[in-house]
């Protein structure tokens, strides 16, 4: 790791640290109530009883299971969809409006359908939470593509290049930081509704946790559980750095 | 020599049919020799970009033909390369992928391309930054690789669109004297587009200028300073004479231009 990459990491958790420290304090003079935010010290230590009474590591992987599959399925709907309403300008001028006013609206509000349509299991985890994911991938993905400049376009065709090879080799590494963008809304929001879903329908993984603890009063336990959805968002904000860096380092 | 190049009767109106036809290009016509290097100089407006366009196979529906070899040419061409005003480097590829992409896309494997493209990253003065990204190069580097990439490609002609135009004039003149030294080395046939009047009397053999809009060919300077050539030509009264001659030529063309911009920014 270079020194570029370990300084804002180190400064990061540094960070952290020193807001813990001050939220100790604060908790151990009385000036936040303890009933309603817990020593950062005891939410480390509830993790071992998390995981001995509900197992939180293996929810933990129930929670970025049911993200990984519904952001997979949002890409395989918002890429496609992307660059058909870039290719067809005048579908992607009516619908652009359309999505992002669906994207505004609070799906997660639509479960009772979601349960009557597919009962109480993984499917409807994955459906709701990769609507709000798709939405963004596919308005980002126009906007990449619509953002490629002209010039780059005439180089290639100056070079006779093949339309595939116009698209692979100049279009979408050039679209790449903006479809990237859509892609971390998009899967942030996909979380987000996947553990709203868990925590509403008492079913899954993180959210799941979040709700019986909140339930039982177990305050400490029920922030070590949003510490753990904290991780699941910074595994895939890590995992999509990774693969954009991949695709194009600069 | 062989007339490589010929345009005939090349015209180009935008809009054509609609409320306010432009007429760029009318009935332009000019022959450039194998291993000629030719600018083509007029005011802005005056369709020079245009017929680059048109050159370089950019821009179909024209009327008159662009001959190369005396075959009709239509869509862009393996004998001609092009090097754009704009910054046209692929900032996520390295010197060396930019130079060796038009290689990669006809298929010529990795070896063998990065070879060739280290030959003219040499050439163009930028070995030692193979490596290096767009974003760590120079306003000045970034053009020579795209002057190498287009160089890579191996065109007979090859076409150059104000390529130095965003640059200091130092910087500009320096590059000048490379281009001299790429077009001695490679015997390459180049056309200029430029509104540099110092910059087209430092390169060129001939001078074309352009009236302003409907552009046509206004008149031919040839330019007969002796080769080789460098920079260092500008301190030579036969340059000041070539500038004042050009100067002449273009200051009722850019006068009119300036006077109709003007008249179109008051008619808004």
């Amino acid at each position: 790791m270079t020194k570029l990459h370990k300084t804002p990491m180190i400064v990061g958790l540094f960070g952290l640290l020193v807001c813990a420290v001050l939220l100790e304090l604060a908790v151990s003079f009385g000036w936040v109530m303890e009933i309603i935010v817990p020593r950062p010290t005891d939410t480390v230590l509830s993790f071992p009883t998390l995981q001995e009474d509900m197992d939180l590591v293996g929810n933990f992987f129930v929670t970025l299971g049911m993200t990984a599959a519904a952001t997979g399925l949002a890409l395989l709907i918002g890429l496609p969809f992307g660059y058909f309403l870039y290719r067809r300008e005048e579908y992607g001028i009516a619908y652009e409006g359309w999505l992002a006013a669906a994207f505004s609206t609070p799906i997660v509000l639509l479960y009772p359908l979601f349960l009557v349509l597919f009962g109480r299991n993984h499917l409807t985890l994955i459906l709701m939470g990769c609507i709000p994911g798709a939405i963004p991938i596919a308005i980002q993905t126009r906007q990449g593509l619509l953002g490629v400049s002209k010039t780059l376009l005439n180089v290639g065709r100056s070079f006779n290049v093949s339309e595939g090879d116009m698209f692979r080799k100049i279009m979408l590494p050039s679209a790449v930081p903006t479809i990237f963008t859509g892609i971390r809304i998009g899967v942030m929001y996909t979380l987000v509704n996947i553990v709203a879903i868990e925590y509403l329908i008492d079913f899954g993984g993180l959210g799941r946790i979040v709700s019986q603890m909140y339930d039982n009063f177990s305050i400490p336990e029920t922030y070590a559980a949003i510490a753990a959805v904290i991780l699941v968002s910074a595994f895939f904000y890590w995992g999509f750095g990774r693969i954009e860096r991949w695709l194009r380092p600069v | 020599m062989a007339d490589i190049l010929q345009i005939k009767n090349v015209s180009k109106t935008y809009d054509a049919d609609g409320d306010n036809p432009v007429h760029a290009l009318d009935g332009v016509d000019l022959n450039i020799a194998e291993g000629e290097f030719v600018s083509i100089i007029g005011p802005s407006g005056c369709g020079k970009s245009t017929l680059f366009n048109i050159i370089g196979g950019l821009i179909d529906d024209h009327d008159g033909e662009v001959l190369i070899d005396g075959r009709e040419v239509d869509g862009a061409h393996k004998d001609v390369g092009v090097v754009f005003q704009e910054e046209s480097t692929f900032p996520w590829r390295s010197t060396l992928d930019n130079v060796a992409f038009p290689l990669e896309v006809e298929g010529i494997d990795k070896a063998e391309r990065e070879e060739t493209a280290r030959k003219f990253i040499q050439l163009v003065g930028l070995e030692g930054f193979e490596n290096h990204f767009p974003a760590q190069l120079s306003g000045g580097m970034k053009q020579r690789t795209a002057v190498a990439r287009t160089l890579a490609y191996e065109p007979r002609i090859m076409l150059m669109d104000e390529p130095f135009g965003a640059l200091d004039e130092q910087t500009r003149m320096l590059l000048g004297d490379k281009m001299l030294e790429i077009w001695a080395a490679l015997n390459q046939t180049m056309l200029l587009i430029t509104h540099n009047i110092t910059e087209a009397v430092q390169l060129s053999d001939r001078v074309v200028v352009m009236s302003y809009r409907p552009g046509i060919i206004k008149e031919i300077i040839p330019v007969d300073l002796p080769r080789p050539r460098t920079s260092e030509v500008i301190a030579t009264p036969e340059f000041g004479t070539y500038v004042g001659k050009l100067w002449t030529l273009l200051r009722e063309e850019a006068s009119r231009g300036m006077a109709e911009a003007e008249a179109s920014i008051a008619a808004r």
